[in-house]
């Protein structure tokens, strides 16, 4: 056995309290593509990131023996109004005999031919955005070869590509093996990485369940890996939906999701599976009037509404808790207590005046209610734990009084305690009459909370089950693009 | 919503409550200990430190007709600063406010000529003139999705045309005597434009603190997204800002013309800048989301001594600006140091 290039010894990494990876072991070997393959939030990407050095690991040591590592993110990030040779020697540009001069004939010409060494034939002088997200993708792989990088980190690269592109890729990533660098070559594409890579391993819940030659692996036995077999589904709930409260037909926004029609009644908990990227937050945020839907209808009671906004979608009774904690959930700077409050000021108010002392007390009450962990009503929820602040965003969420509530990944992030105590408040909220669309990537938690799965695969619903009378393997055999 | 009766609390639950009471209070008394010293804290002390120090060195710089005269000349600059300070709140910023003061002072001193209209007639007008300037900022950065710099410096360029238009090139002069006492006037030795500059300031306030309209105001400067996941009409909230602004701007615009008894289409430039810098040094964040009109009360006051002053201690007013702008970058960079 040759010398690993890179050797990753025990390595675990915790972010606010969750482990992210728990001692993790791997060894990559000159020349060898190596799959990393998992559902999500097995903790893959946190992995990658270590090994490139963007984050530091808690424990565990990592030992690389080579000149340099590229990484090839998944959301490329190019200088689009550069050229193509211009990104390719971004921050280490050819230069002449005076400093700060850049030789442009010599970059333009390398460029070329490190184009070539990777098999592509693209104009070193065009512009990066006119590319094509495959031929973007070779031109990183040009710039890691200008980099002589021997170890290529390939985050899903294959996720914006049509079947042409891909096979272009993997010859692309054949010859690089060839030239004796290593590949991490990330992936949920089962065929794929059972295609291409040498050594596969499987990652779980922040640890590695197994690494074994491509050779001894099938589909099925990867599929038992992934899910594992220790599936313990939660308390089961009976479950007596009522009338019709929800019914899209045909709601679509390409290139997003098209075509996808169901129903949804009073005190059911309707499950959204499919892998990231398949279409379930845009089907939710077009019901939510987020970014609308450009085709189809939405019923209410019976009745299509159009929902061009949040606040038109408040109005009509449903309120959703998206998945960009961050980015959607809360004002930070705000106070747990305006926070909860801000979808429904106007019912704590007189006139235009916001009455402080009822809304303190709804604010007290929901605190309460949710056993939100905070110093007091007026701490600005930037402090709080990712727990307490999806408590808030939910909080507010049902302050608004909704019929129905779209819970798009409740629980990314949070830590077990807080988790369990969400999945409580979503089968109470069935329980009270609540119609709950619920989106989640753990199988676990869409198996043991909804009442019916709906299956989503690159846009399109292509199942509807039944957690009663199937599996993580059913679903993840619907939901993965073959 | 489930009710409570949905089922009896268990002993269980209850101590759950109890066990979370007692901590949390203790935390709360914490929270307060920690809470951030606020910026206007420390300004008020600033402002007051130097006002002693300055009466130290000038003993008549706390004569009664000074410090009138000191609050006199920050009115305008302080009008304009409570009524930016919304505006920088949404994460915006308008730097239409001199030429706004123009042309709503050329607006109210054409109709405030004697014996031609009764003296609401002209502030309105004046006051009007400001709040469509500032709506139609509005509508550009709402609907048309400019920048708020590019649009306001558009209207920035556009007002002081119009002004110059409407006035022919030439200040507005011959105005009524109730017109001008607005400048002149006073309540209690309190001149008139303190007391609109001091009524301004409360009201606002008010506004943004006690109203939905100024929670909003801070929720779509914290997080734009966030605010429109919660229902909130951003676009309607920034109208409301841009448009308030205005209108405050025109107040100012008709005050100015007032004092200076003339509707002066070259008056006002640069007023922005200074109006921004005394919200800056007010503690409010230039991205939006965190501040308030006390700070920036404060921060003209601050400017306003700091003039006064180096006057008294007859400063050339070349150094008055080189201070200034000292000021105003030592200030903000106080507060930034503060914060990490």
């Amino acid at each position: 056995m040759p010398e690993p290039l890179l050797e990753v010894a025990g390595v675990s990494k915790s972010f606010w309290g969750i482990q992210a990876l728990a001692d993790v072991d791997l060894n990559v070997y000159p020349g060898e593509i190596h799959a990393i393959t998992g559902e999500n939030g097995a903790g893959k990407s946190t992995l990658m990131k270590i090994i490139a050095g963007g984050e530091a690991p808690d424990q565990g040591s990592i030992r690389f023996s080579g000149r340099a590592i590229a990484m090839i993110h998944q959301e490329l990030l190019p200088f689009p109004d550069l050229s193509v040779s211009e990104n390719i020697f971004m921050g280490r540009e050819l230069c002449r005999r005076i400093p700060g001069w850049i030789d442009r004939g010599r970059r333009d010409c390398e460029a070329r031919e490190l184009l070539s060494d990777v098999g592509v034939s693209i104009d070193p002088r065009s512009r990066m955005g006119d590319l094509t997200v495959a031929e973007q993708q070779s031109v990183e792989i040009a710039k890691a070869l200008a980099r002589c990088a021997d170890l290529v980190i390939m985050d899903e690269p294959t996720s914006a590509l049509s079947d042409r592109e891909s096979e272009a890729l993997f010859r692309i990533i054949t010859g690089l093996k060839q030239r004796g660098a290593a590949i991490l070559y990330i992936s949920h594409r089962m065929q794929e990485v059972l295609r291409l890579a040498d050594t596969v391993t499987v990652m779980r819940d922040g640890r590695r369940v197994g690494t074994c030659p491509a050779s001894d692996l099938n589909e099925p036995l990867l599929i038992e890996m992934m899910v594992g077999r220790a599936l313990n589904p939660a308390s089961k709930r009976k479950s007596t939906p009522g009338e019709t409260v929800l019914e899209v037909r045909d709601l679509g926004r390409p290139p997003h999701f098209e075509g996808v029609s169901f129903s949804l009644h009073r005190g059911e908990i309707l499950g959204l599976s499919g892998l990231m990227g398949a279409g379930r937050s845009d089907v939710a945020s077009a019901i939510f009037g987020l970014t609308p839907a450009t085709r189809g209808t939405i019923l209410l009671n019976g009745r299509p509404v159009l929902v061009r906004s949040p606040a038109a979608a408040l109005a009509h009774g449903i309120a959703m808790v998206t998945e960009d904690r961050k980015e959607f959930g809360f004002i930070p700077d705000m106070s747990v207590k305006e926070n909860v409050t801000l979808s429904s000021l106007a019912r704590f108010g007189w006139g235009p005046f916001i009455r402080s002392d009822v809304e303190a007390t709804v604010a007290e009450q929901q605190m309460q209610r949710f056993n939100m962990r905070a110093a007091g009503r007026d701490q600005p929820v930037k402090f709080l734990s990712g727990g307490n602040q999806q408590k808030v965003a939910i909080a507010r969420a049902l302050l608004a009084d909704p019929e129905i509530l779209i819970l798009d990944e409740p629980t990314r992030g949070i830590d077990v305690a807080a988790k369990t105590e969400i999945y409580s408040i979503i089968t109470d909220l069935a329980r009270a009459g609540k119609a709950i669309l619920l989106i989640s990537s753990e199988m676990n938690e869409i198996l043991s909370l909804s009442d019916r799965i709906i299956v989503m695969r690159e846009g399109v619903a292509v199942a509807e089950l039944v957690p009663d009378t199937t599996s993580p393997e059913e679903i993840l055999r619907y939901a993965i693009p073959s | 919503m489930p009710s409570r009766a949905d089922g009896a609390p268990s002993p269980e639950k209850s101590f759950v409550l109890e066990s979370n009471a007692g901590p949390a209070r203790q935390s709360r008394v914490t929270a307060a200990r920690r809470k951030p010293w606020p910026a206007e804290a420390t300004l008020a002390i600033a402002v007051a430190l130097l006002m002693a120090a300055l009466s130290l060195l000038r003993p008549n710089f706390l004569n009664l007709a000074n410090l009138v005269n000191v609050f006199r000349q920050i009115s305008i600059n302080g009008i304009l600063a409570v009524g930016v300070t919304s505006v920088l709140l949404t994460g915006g910023v308008d730097l239409s406010l001199g030429s706004v003061v123009a042309l709503s002072g050329v607006v109210a001193a054409s109709f405030a000529h004697p014996a031609q209209h009764a003296v609401f007639v002209p502030v309105a007008l004046g006051i009007l003139a400001g709040a469509a300037c500032g709506a139609l900022n509005g509508i550009v950065v709402t609907r048309g999705r400019v920048a708020p710099f590019i649009a306001t410096l558009g209207m920035m360029t556009a007002a002081r045309g119009l002004a110059l238009l409407l006035s022919g090139g030439r200040p507005v002069s011959n105005l009524s005597p109730s017109f001008t006492r607005i400048g002149a006037g006073d309540v209690a030795s309190v001149p008139f434009p303190v007391v609109i500059f001091g009524a301004v300031g409360l009201i606002t306030w008010v506004m943004l603190t006690r109203m939905q309209l100024g929670r909003y105001i801070y929720a779509v400067g914290g997080n734009e997204n966030a605010a429109r996941a919660s229902g909130l009409h951003v676009r309607s909230v920034k109208m409301a800002a841009y448009t308030l602004c205005g209108a405050m701007a025109g107040l100012a615009g008709v005050v100015l013309a007032s004092r200076i008894t003339t509707g002066q289409p070259n008056a006002g430039v640069g007023y922005e800048l200074d109006a921004i810098a005394a919200v800056v040094i007010g503690g409010t964040r230039l991205s939006g989301g965190a501040g308030g009109v006390g700070g920036a009360m404060l921060g003209a006051l601050l400017i306003g001594v700091i003039n006064n002053g180096l006057d008294l201690l007859n400063v050339s007013s070349y150094y008055q600006q080189i201070v200034k702008g000292l000021i105003i970058v030592g200030a903000v960079w106080l507060d930034r140091s503060k914060q990490k």
